[in-house]
């Protein structure tokens, strides 16, 4: 109790002392940083876990593309099952009594009495703004819109809308409704209609994806399980059971790669902090030691020694962690409003566990990089009371990297959960240092060579080199914040911009889908006469893919869920007689252009073929409607996606789908801005869906912009890291500095030559690590555009000046605040105490 | 003479220096009684801090011992000499050695709380206020003098009441005046509580004022004198010579 109470005391002088601000802060930042990514991803979970069941509608979900035979629901009924029938498809919809009415892709869900039996409905009042829960669904001939759909149309309550061939009236306004979509990127505007104005809209034609669902609830679980397995036994190749157990596997996967993604970024920040914690420990034994040797001198215990100074950090470290939390908690909410309507609207408020985790990252660090040379401290000799000359006891090399190593391994174990991913992101960390160091080092070589004018550049030349390493290390942290900050920020935006410029000019920017075949001709006719476009219009059948050489596809022993995805997924097949403009063949031979019949194959897409593992000879079977198509893999081809011309995954040569219901796809590009030419298409065919590419790529790159910046706010932290260790380092050579300062000073030299030896070291150091920065950048920056954008890469100079001036004026700031004290002491008290 | 409360026997004390082992201390014999004043002389490197450092069991000899209140320090593990350190004896430095973190006040209640006792505070600043700073108690050394931060120092060895105080050249950073002034506390504090003074300097005229004085030469004992009686020697180093 008495060494806990002289403990704090001491910890209380410390403070007052500013002994351990580095340490503090540098806790507070890994602490802060590992505490905002895991509160967040905590909430999102949270939120996915908690709203399954509601965002679900149901307890479970049969679905397909095409109609549900009837057995699902009798069964239900037999069991005392709740349910309720509904169809969800795409459709256009504009106001139906206005003129060069706003057409707008929609997402239209036709629902049954009961909808939905999980949840409800959120109805607003567009004039109060009041909400409530609906009651009921619409009614026949009532349409419920959402608060998109008004915005995008002008639709109101009371408004008419066109439906396909049906007219609907506005009677509600939708504020939220149970949707999965709404864990989806870029949910599209909502239609709610009841299930009996369907067969008044003529909207469900073959080409229209639709899905037919069936919602069931039940009250004891017990019904329910016996009902999945009734539906497992009875699922058809198209049908889909989702339930709130399995409930979007994808979407859960992608948010856990996307937190593992930021969480390893915040690591970064911690392996920084790991490296500050280091030096201001090893600093602290420094200046502690003539205390520890006194405290032993005066009787206390190696063990009472060394609780004295862990009591000490333990007190220090829970404070900073304290703080750390809090500042995680605000950084949570940050990333939330940054990446707020992109991932869930509400989140709940974050849970206990991740504050214990974050916490533990501060304990860990500290105990990981402190403690040895703690331990070292306390078995000091207390012969140095007498002899100040003994060699400085230094912490086992040996204890200090198992433990450090340990640390590390701990943590970046546990934010990557595989042994690889963790591996591949100690190495690349470990590898950007080293590599920032030995250029650093280098770079400080070449210095040495020019000619340095002026005692204050000449001093703080000299300065660099002398502490080689340290400066090496110092340059390694800054410009792996730097590069992260730069890549973010003036990269990411060279990148899109040249990747947009890459799009050829006229590419097309409108899609038309599900064109009846008896529509081609007019439909050609009227946009030639409308737009002066003549785009060619390419047949499409839906097939799904049922056998591989003959043998029914298992679709289980996919690992990769994308393949599963798309092995389940309906393909859009087509016909052609010649290989696509764009399209170039990679392996086998494409049919000559007399080629007829499902004899001369099927051409399939490089990337698809290589993720379902088809090779060029194996036979496929697809099923279209209940009709098999079988045909030998031809040939696969390369296709440029970029194009954003119509292509296919999958090719036949004309007559080979002939027995199959086709509808048409046409792109093309249609003057912007000027949309008026789209409703009066929609008015002409109603059941036309037409797909804004621009629409599409703007939504996109409000994703992308938005994700950018959290990850930037991420790399912040890595930023932070980077000047900490610059801070830690000034500070574990600040007596080295105020003793030759002293000297240089009674040597004759004035302050202000101290300070512009300084600014010297500090700018050159910044200017380096900027430099560095900038370097690493460009070159992911050239990797990606290689590699993933295909665009031929342009540098920016920008880049460079952005980190060489930005690195130095951070760094002079942060140095400058660091040393500041160096100068101000007179000599002899320095000298006095130090020497 | 009083029972021996240090004893050291054929202390020898050999490192290495390059190749060669280097002989620092060389078979010391002598005891000193319980409360008696002894100063340790000698020239630079003759091996006065090596043999304080044996005698307060901070570094172990190559062979011999010391024997503290009858214990040897050779059967004592470093945290059982810690132990009887703090039951038995206290330093004074040349360098004072006081935490620059603390204030004077908490210098002094440094040993006290490392020991547990219990009325640390004011006991700490009784002591203060004996050497005369009980207006300085919260005072961080860099704003004391130097006189004044051996005056703290004085303080701290005398505040836990120990059997023994050893002092390492406790004027030698001092000028002559304040030395002497220095001087006169110590030996006033000292003959006040009958402690046991052991002085490693190079004054002669500090030096004077104990009851004994023993000499090393080369890590040899050279002289072992007597100096009677210690209250008759004046500030002159001819009276004891």
């Amino acid at each position: 109790m008495q060494t806990f109470r002289l403990a704090l005391r001491l910890a209380a002088r410390d403070w007052r002392a500013g002994e351990l601000r580095v340490l503090i802060v540098a806790i507070m930042l890994a602490v802060a940083s590992v505490g905002t990514v895991a509160f967040f991803a905590d909430r999102v979970k949270q939120g996915l876990a908690r709203q399954a069941n509601l965002l679900l509608g149901a307890d479970l979900m049969v679905s397909g593309d095409h109609p549900l035979p009837d057995v699902y629901a009798s069964e239900a009924k037999a069991l005392g099952l709740a349910t309720s029938p509904a169809i969800r498809f795409n459709s256009m919809i504009a106001q139906a009594d206005v003129k060069d009415a706003n057409a707008v892709l929609t997402d239209v869900k036709a629902v049954t009495q009961g909808y939905p039996l999980r949840g409800s409905v959120t109805l607003v009042d567009p004039a109060s703004g009041e909400k409530r829960a609906a009651r009921g669904i619409p009614g026949v001939g009532e349409a419920w819109i959402d608060t998109r759909l008004a915005d995008r149309t002008g639709a109101h309550v009371g408004s008419k809308l066109a439906v396909g061939d049906a007219t609907l009236t506005v009677s509600e306004i939708i504020a939220q409704e149970p949707e999965i979509a709404g864990l989806t990127f870029a949910p599209g505007p909502k239609l709610l209609i009841n299930l009996h104005d369907v067969p008044a809209t003529h909207l469900l034609t073959p080409g229209n994806r639709a899905t037919w669902r069936l919602l069931v609830a039940a009250d004891k679980s017990g019904e329910l399980d016996r009902y999945r397995t009734f539906v497992a036994a009875h699922i058809e190749p198209g049908q889909r059971v989702e339930s709130v157990r399995d409930l979007r596997p994808e979407v859960r996967q992608t948010l856990e790669r996307a937190e593992r993604f930021l969480g390893l970024s915040a690591l970064v920040a911690v392996l920084l902090a790991a490296v500050a914690v280091a030096l201001a420990a090893s600093r602290y034994l420094r200046r502690h030691l003539d205390a520890a040797a006194m405290f032993r001198c005066f009787g206390a215990r190696v063990s009472q020694t060394l609780a004295l100074f862990v009591i000490q950090f333990v007190v220090f470290g829970i404070a900073a962690s304290a703080v750390g939390l809090v500042a995680a908690l605000i950084g949570q909410e940050l990333l939330a409003a940054l990446l707020a309507g992109a991932v869930v609207t509400t989140l709940p408020s974050p849970s206990y566990m991740p504050a214990v985790a974050a916490l533990a990252t501060g304990i860990a660090l500290l105990f990981g990089f402190a403690l040895p040379p703690l331990v070292a401290l306390a078995n000091v000799p207390p012969l140095r009371v007498l002899r100040r000359d003994l060699p400085r006891p230094r912490a086992s090399a040996l204890l200090a990297y198992a433990c450090g190593v340990a640390t590390i391994a701990l943590l970046v174990g546990w934010q990557a959960r595989e042994a690889q991913a963790a591996g591949i992101m100690l190495a690349g960390v470990a590898g950007l240092l080293v590599a920032a160091g030995v250029l650093a080092w280098l770079l400080l070589a070449l210095l040495r060579r020019v000619p340095a004018r002026g005692v204050s550049w000449r001093f703080g030349l000299a300065n660099l080199r002398r502490r080689a390493l340290a400066s090496s290390l110092q340059i390694g942290a800054l410009a792996l914040g730097l590069t992260a900050l730069l890549l973010l920020t003036v990269v990411r935006g060279d990148l899109l911009r040249d990747w947009r410029a890459s799009l050829p000019p006229d590419a097309p920017n409108q899609f038309l889908v599900n064109v009846l075949p008896d529509q081609v001709v007019d439909a050609r006719g009227w946009l030639a006469q409308r737009l002066g476009v003549d785009p060619q219009f390419k047949p499409m059948v839906r097939g799904r893919l049922v056998e591989l050489n003959g043998a029914p596809l298992d679709v289980s022993h996919y690992e990769d869920t994308r393949a599963r995805r798309l092995a389940q997924r309906e393909f859009n097949l087509s016909w052609t007689d010649t290989l696509p403009i764009g399209n170039r063949v990679v392996d086998g031979h494409f049919w000559s252009s007399s080629a007829r019949g499902a004899d001369a194959g099927i051409s399939l897409e490089e990337g698809i073929a290589k993720t379902l593992g088809v090779k060029v000879g194996d036979r496929l079977t697809f099923d279209a409607g209940g009709i098999r198509i079988s045909a030998p893999v031809t040939s696969t081809r390369k296709v440029d996606w970029d194009s954003f011309r119509v292509n296919f995954f999958a090719l036949f040569a004309p007559g080979a789908l002939d027995r199959l219901p086709a509808t048409y796809i046409a792109a093309f590009r249609a003057p912007q801005g000027d949309v008026r030419w789209l409703s009066g298409l929609v008015q002409r065919y109603p059941n036309i869906l037409s797909i804004d590419v621009a629409e599409i790529l703007a939504q996109v790159q409000s994703i992308v912009e938005r994700v950018a910046r959290a990850v930037e706010f991420v790399f912040l932290f890595t930023l932070a890291g980077g000047l900490l260790v610059l801070q830690a380092a000034i500070a574990s050579t600040q007596d080295e500095r105020k003793f030759d300062a002293a000297i240089v000073r009674t040597l004759g030299a004035s302050r202000a030559q101290l300070r512009g030896a300084h600014a010297a070291e500090f700018l050159l150091l910044g200017a380096l690590a900027g430099f560095l920065g900038a370097v690493g950048a460009t070159a992911i920056g050239w990797a990606l555009a290689d590699r993933v954008f295909n665009i031929p890469f342009t540098g920016n100079a920008l880049v460079f000046v952005y980190g060489i001036v930005g690195g130095a004026l951070a760094v002079l700031c942060a140095g400058w605040l660091g040393t500041r004290e160096t100068v101000r002491e007179p000599p002899l008290r320095v000298l006095r105490e130090l020497g | 003479m009083p029972s021996p409360i240090i004893r050291a026997q054929r202390l020898s004390k050999t490192v290495q220096s390059g190749d060669a082992p280097l002989t620092i201390l060389d078979d010391v014999t002598f005891d000193v009684g319980d409360g008696e004043t002894l100063a340790i002389v000698g020239a630079s490197g003759s091996g006065k801090t090596t043999l304080l450092g044996l005698l307060a069991g901070l570094d172990d000899p190559t062979s011999g011992d010391v024997m503290l209140d009858n214990v040897a320090l050779t059967t004592l593990d470093q945290d059982g000499r810690a132990a009887l350190r703090q039951r038995l004896l206290v330093f004074v430095f040349q360098s004072f050695q006081l935490l620059p973190a603390l204030t004077a006040l908490e210098n002094v209640m440094l040993p006290l709380e490392l020991a547990g006792v219990p009325d640390a505070t004011p006991r700490a600043r009784e002591w203060l206020a004996r050497v005369g700073l009980a207006k300085r108690t919260h005072h961080h050394p860099r704003q004391l003098s130097g006189g004044e931060q051996q005056r703290v120092a004085i303080a701290r060895a005398f505040a836990s009441d120990p059997k023994i105080l050893m002092a390492d050249e406790p004027t030698g950073n001092l000028d002559n005046a304040t030395g002497v002034e220095i001087a006169q506390l110590m030996f006033r504090l000292n003959r006040e509580h009958g402690t046991t003074l052991l002085l490693v300097t190079h004054d002669v005229t500090i030096a004077s004022r104990c009851e004994r004085r023993i000499s090393l030469a080369a890590g040899r004992l050279v002289a072992d004198e007597r100096c009677e009686p210690p209250a008759s020697c004046k500030l002159s180093a001819s009276r004891c010579a």
